[in-house]
This record gives C-alpha cells, structure tokens and sequence, in this order.
C-alpha cells in the first residue's frame, strides 16, 4: 500500500533556527492529513522539503520516506509526489490539453493514446473540448480543476497540497474541496494538505497536526 | 543538499567565464602594462625602462589630450545623468514604462558611430540645421565658418556621448523606479507640502541612484576611453587621449607603440582617479544634500528643475531623431546645394554603384553580431540556470565579474590582449574579434536577462519539476518559451552591441576584419557624405530590424496566449 511517512523532519530558516517543532507522522493510502497552522510558521516550506524544492538557504533534517523507500536524497522529479499550490500555475505558453500532455506520463505512448488520456482527465473535470484553449481564458475554478488533473496524469504516489483553496471564492471552494478529495480517494494515493482554514480540514476528514 | 546539483554546468560557467571574460582583460591590461615599461619582445623591446612614459608626455599635445579627456569624460557623463534623473522626474506616472522603452529603443538600437556621423550631419556649418536656417534666419549663403563639429573644446563631443548616455540611464533609471514605492513616496511628500520637484531630489533620487550607479561607472568609463564617436566629434589637435593613443598604436611608426603603451595605461589611471572622484563627489552631494534637507524647504512649486530637463529631453530626442533622419536623407540625396533645405535631386546611386563595396562588410557585420550573440546568451542562460540549480543567490563578487569588462576602460587592454592573442596564434581572425567582442556583448546580455530572469516565477519549475520532468526538460519546455520575450530582447540588445564596437573590431581584427561600423568611421574623415550616410544607416538599420524582430516573434508566436501578450515582470 502506499503511505507517506515523515520521520523527525525539521526545517532550519537563513538564521540557524528551527521553523518548527520535529514532525513525525505517516499518510495512509487515499487519506487526507492536514497540517495546520498560522501563516508564516513554515508551512509551505515543509512542503517545499517533501517535494524535493527546498532553496538552498533553508536546511533541513529527517527523512521522507514513501512506500518504505528514503526518497530525501533524490531529485524532485525522481521522488514522484505531485503538488498543487494556491495558484494553478498552467503554464502560460501551452494550450490547456499541451499542459495535461505535459502532466500525462511518458508511458501512455502513441498519440492517439495520449490524445485520448488528455480528453478523458478533461472530461472527468467538467471541461470536455477545453484541450485547445488557452489558459488565462478559464475561471478560476476551471483553472485549478486542469491543475489537479495534470498532476494527477503523472500518476504520483503521494500528493501535496499547499492551501489549495485559497485563492477561491467562497461559493467555490465548496465545489472544488468536494472535487479534489473525491478524485483523490479514487486513486488511493496518501494526500498532505497544509492550511489555515479550519474548513478544509473539516472537508478533507483525516487527522490534523498542528505546527 | 541541493546545491550538488548543476554543480557540473556551475563550474563550466565558471570555468567559460574565467577563461573567456577575465583571463583577457587581466592579460591584455599585464601585456599592455609591460609595453609601457619597455617590454615588448614582439618588436624587440627587452629592457624594462620609464622611457615609454617620458616619451608620452614629451609627445605633442599629451598634456591637452588629458585635460579634454577629463573634461569631456566627466562633463558628459555627470551631464546625462543630470538629464536622465530630470526627465524620469518630469516623465514619471504620466508616460507608461514600456511606450518610453520603445521611444528610447533607436536611440539605443543606433551604434555610437552612426549617433557620431549623424550629429556631424546635422549640426556641420554646412550641416541640415544650418540649412533649415539659412538664409532666412541667418542671412547665410554660404557655410559660416564656425566651428562647430571638432571643436577645440569638446562640447560637440559631449553633445554626440550625451544623445547616447542620456537615454542608456533613462531606461536604467526608470526600471530601478519599478522598484520603489514611488507614487506613494510622493503622495506622501505632497501631503506635508513640498513641491514636485523637490520631492523628487529630495526623496526619489538618493534611493533611485544608489541602484543605478555602477551603470554611472560604466557610462564614465565608456566616455573616457571613447574611440569611434571622438573620432568623428572630437577636437584633432590635438584630440582624446584615447584617439591619441589608437593613433600612435596603428601609426606605421613601431617606436610609438611604447608611448601609446604608456598612453593606455595613463588612461586607465586616469579612469580609477575619475571614478574615485566621482565617489568622493557623490559623499559631498549626498552631504550638502541632507543639509538642506534638514531645513525643510518646500522647494519652488513650479519645479523648475524638472521643466528645464523635460525642455533639454524633448531638444535631445528632437536632435537624436534628426540625427537618425539626416543620416537617411544624406544617403538617397544627390544634388544638395548650400543652403537648400531639402536635395534638389534624389538617387540610390550611393547604395547601388558598384564600387560601395558594403556587401563585404555587411556580412562580416552580420557574422560577428550573430556569433557573439548567440555565444552570449549560450553563456548568459547557462549562468543563470546553474543559479537556479543551485537555488542560490548571485554573490557580490559574481555581480562584479560580469560588470568587469564595462568598468576596465577597454582602450586600456585592448592592444595588450592582441598580444597575447597574437602569441596564440589568433591575431587578425574571425575568432579573435569574436573573442573580442564578446567581453562587452556577455555584460549587455547578461544584464538584461537576470531580472526578468528572477522575476519567473520559481514555483512554475516547481510544478513541472513535480510533474517528473528533469531539469533540461523544464529549462527547454517551461523556463525558455515562458521567457521568449526577454530572451529574445536580450539578444537584440547584444546584437546591437555587437554591431557597434569599433576598437576590439580594429585591435584585435589587426586591420583584416572590416565591419560596417570600422568602414564608416574610416569613411567619416573623407569627403563624400553620401557613402558616409549608406554606412552609418545601414548599421544603424541592422540592430533596430533586431529589435523589431525581438518584438514581433514572440508577438506572432504567442498570438492565442493572453498571458504571453504582456511584459512577465
């Protein structure tokens, strides 16, 4: 089964001092663990240090570790966990159906195949003949819908999310929250989600850890 | 831990760099240092002596030349500053950034040599603005006999480096604006009752100049070292201490190289001295500044001072238009008789005739820019992506190398490196004017892609990197076409630097490379304007057609992208 496990991971700011507390702690498969805290305290930087994106003015200690394997020495693109941030960061010089293609991984081969993938992950986003649009033309919502499916395409074994819902509309986020956790459940990948907003953890409906 | 990577493409850069940029302004300064003590076995110099140096200052003239390059150096360089600074007062919030980029790009685009041609045209006894003048105004019928290009003091010099310096630290000046908080800042100034215009000296432009002062230093190391425009716009005798010396180095008299040796090392001493100068300068200004400051006068509420720089803005983009306008209109003019405001016939005969020969030197023009552009940028990109790698800042020193080639006063090692290139076996090629060339293309390239460069957002790599692509692949797929604009803009930008150099063409091309900017400076001392005109637009054409490429590709190529439309930064 997959899980993402984080042994005594600490992160040490430009100073020499410790962000936060050593955390421990393991995802399950298809589980949703939120880490809390207020903004500032280190949040996005601990994901940043799970994903492999860590700038090198920050130190850090402990270990990743998923499915069993240490994954805190490899390269970000090597460690397979995927990563949605507050904005959807669809690359502005593609098409919305070029950025899944981007996503989609290298061993969905032929053009036919992969067409077909991008159409389906389109279609289960409610975006059915989007593939040649250009991004900065969608909503809001729409955007961070093509996000989460892009990631999803590279078939990662664990998923970040860094306040995904932040930047929404209040009437959306609702939407969006039921969106994210039902495709990600589906796919039975453990998911660390880092927020402030009590709601979302209340929506994800996994454990909490407090910074 | 994550500063192993890119470690290999860090240190190949470094190594590029090293060898490329610094190993020849070090060596040609040490080659050029020895001549001027006496040693220079090539002509078989071989006793260390301070002969060189009694023989300078014993040449005639070498007294004046220090004096007008110190005059003009530091007048039209404390001068464009003065301009630069006002217009961007006067111009601030009421003009967008990017509509002044693009009134500024000819300016820019336009090589010293054809700025220096085209100011000669139009300001000339026999010169347009003359001509539009007379007889009516002045009753002339005949050229007056004025001097007004060459003049013993300088000034149409200072005149020519100021059409170009003026806009160079506009634009560096208004995009360090950018970065401050200047709209509030003034809210903030009014609000307490000052004027305009002492706002500005008084709040904008001590922060403002703190950020754009080594291109200050480069301006005045360019001034002071300047071949091509002193050439054609300076005093003759005796003229620069820069032109002196190029002289005395090409004169068919070897004995003069030691002098000349002598020579660029003054200039370079004289350089240092200026800078330091300039610095103490900058503490008195800065002292008496907060002096006045501290009595808190509001200042006049006309603003005097930003109206006189708008007035002296609006004449220098008039005369750097005309000049630019006059250098086309010489070039198709055939019968033009004094004092005709406009030819009375017209041809192409000065393009066309067969014997204009600019075939040859277009392509060679054409070769190098190309070359060293894409060399540049090669290196600029690898530069900036082994920062990214290593996800670490630029260091201080780092900053320095790339200023480095800009702040040395090229006069002072250009002859020194062709020694040492000739003792590798490089001198009088291609290979060596590109080497060259390079040292001050890289600089330009460099600095114009670094900001737009961090202003990416790092969190798009990120993304991709999350996605499982390898770092070339988000550098090749994401990072580049993301940045088209500025890369290309980049390249414009070290193209045209390319197509203006004149001395590194000249030493180091040992006279066997001829380019459209070596051929019009040559062709400025002779006679015939028309073919004079054919050059100097040419080359001023070359880069702005890049500039116009740089501008429309990405435009075309992003077409159905709204967030490519823009300016990323």
């Amino acid at each position: 089964m997959n899980t993402l496990e984080l042994r005594s991971v600490a992160v040490r700011g430009a100073g020499g001092n410790l962000l936060f507390r050593p955390v421990t702690l393991t995802v399950a498969a298809g589980a949703v663990t939120t880490i809390m805290g207020a903004s500032g305290v280190g949040k996005s930087t601990l994901i940043n240090f799970i994903g492999g994106h860590l700038p090198a003015d920050f130190e850090a200690e402990g270990q990743v570790v998923l499915n069993g394997h240490d994954v805190t020495r490899l390269p970000a693109e090597a460690r397979r966990i995927g990563i949605l941030f507050q904005d959807a960061l669809l690359f502005p010089h593609l098409s919305v159906g070029d950025n899944l293609a981007f996503g989609l991984a290298a061993h969905v081969r032929g053009r036919v195949a992969r067409r077909a993938a991008v159409a389906a992950a389109l279609d289960q986003a409610g975006l059915a003949g989007f593939a040649d649009r250009d991004p900065a033309t969608l909503s809001g919502g729409q955007r961070a819908r093509v996000a989460l499916m892009r990631t999803l395409l590279a078939e990662p074994l664990a998923l970040l999310l860094d306040e995904p819902f932040a930047r929404l509309d209040p009437d959306r986020r609702a939407d969006l929250r039921a969106f994210v956790f039902g495709h990600v459940r589906d796919r039975g990948v453990p998911v660390l989600m880092v927020s402030h907003d009590p709601d979302d953890a209340r929506a994800a409906g996994g454990p909490v850890v407090t910074l | 831990m994550r500063t192993t990577e890119g470690r290999t493409l860090r240190l190949l850069v470094l190594g590029l760099v090293a060898v490329g940029l610094v190993f020849p302004i070090m060596a040609g300064l040490w080659e050029t240092g020895r001549a001027a003590f006496g040693l220079l076995p090539a002509i078989g110099a071989e006793q260390p002596t301070l002969a060189p140096w009694r023989e300078f200052m014993t040449l005639p003239g070498a007294g004046t030349s220090v004096a007008l390059t110190l005059w003009t150096g530091v007048a039209s360089t404390a001068l464009s500053l003065a301009f630069a600074l006002g217009i961007a007062g006067a111009v601030h919030g009421r003009v967008r950034a990017g509509r002044m980029a693009q009134v500024l790009t000819p300016f820019l685009a336009a090589p010293h040599a054809a700025m220096a041609i085209g100011t000669a045209f139009l300001i000339a006894p026999s010169g347009w603005v003359v001509r539009l003048l007379s007889p009516w105004a002045t009753g002339w019928t005949l050229p007056p006999d004025i001097e007004t290009v060459q003049d013993r003091f300088g000034v149409a010099l200072i005149l020519g480096l100021m059409l170009k310096e003026v806009p160079f630290l506009l634009l560096v000046t208004l995009s360090a604006l950018t970065q401050l908080p200047v709209r509030a800042q003034v809210a903030a100034g009014k609000a307490m009752g000052y004027a305009p215009g002492a706002i500005w000296a008084r709040v904008i432009v001590p922060q403002v100049y703190s950020m754009i002062r080594l291109p200050v230093f480069v301006a005045l190391s360019f001034a002071l070292s300047v071949v091509d425009m002193a050439l054609i716009l300076g005093p003759t005798t005796p003229p620069t201490l820069a032109v002196a010396m190029t002289r005395w180095f090409l004169s068919a008299d070897t004995g003069l190289i030691l002098p000349a040796s002598a020579a660029a090392m003054a200039l370079a001493a004289l350089a240092a001295c200026c800078v330091a100068l300039w610095i103490g300068a900058e503490r008195l200004v800065a002292c008496v500044g907060r002096a006045r400051l501290r009595r808190g006068n509001r200042g006049l509420p006309a603003s005097p001072a930003l109206r006189l720089a708008a007035a002296g803005g609006l004449a220098l983009l008039a005369l750097g238009a005309g000049t630019l306008l006059s250098l086309a209109l010489w070039s198709v003019a055939w019968r033009w008789s004094f004092p005709r405001a406009l030819p009375e016939s017209w041809s192409l005969a000065a393009w066309t005739r067969p014997g204009a020969g600019w075939g040859n030197a277009l392509e060679q023009t054409l070769v190098l820019a190309v070359a060293t552009t894409a060399l540049s940028l090669a290196l600029a990109i690898a530069w900036l992506e082994g920062e990214d790698r290593a996800g670490m800042r630029r260091a201080r020193w780092a900053e320095a190398l790339i200023y480095l080639p800009l702040l040395v006063p090229q006069a002072a090692f250009l002859f020194g490196l062709s020694v040492v290139l000739l003792r590798l076996g490089l001198s009088g090629g291609l290979t060596a004017v590109i080497w060259g060339q390079m040292l001050f293309v890289f600089p330009y390239v460099m600095l114009a892609l670094s900001d737009p460069w961090r202003a990416l957002d790092r969190r798009m790599d990120r993304a991709a990197a999350a996605l499982g692509a390898g770092p070339w692949r988000r550098l090749l797929a994401v990072k580049l076409p993301i940045l088209l604009r500025p890369v290309l803009t980049a390249a414009a930008i070290g193209f045209a630097v390319s197509v203006a150099q004149y001395l590194p063409t000249l030493f180091l091309g040992a006279g066997r490379v001829s380019t459209l900017t070596t051929e019009a400076v040559t062709l400025a001392s002779g006679s015939d304007r028309r073919v004079t005109a054919v050059y100097a637009t040419m080359q001023s054409t070359l880069p702005l057609a890049a500039y116009g490429i740089a501008m429309a590709l990405p435009a075309a190529l992003h077409r159905r992208r709204r967030a490519m439309s823009g300016h990323l930064a």
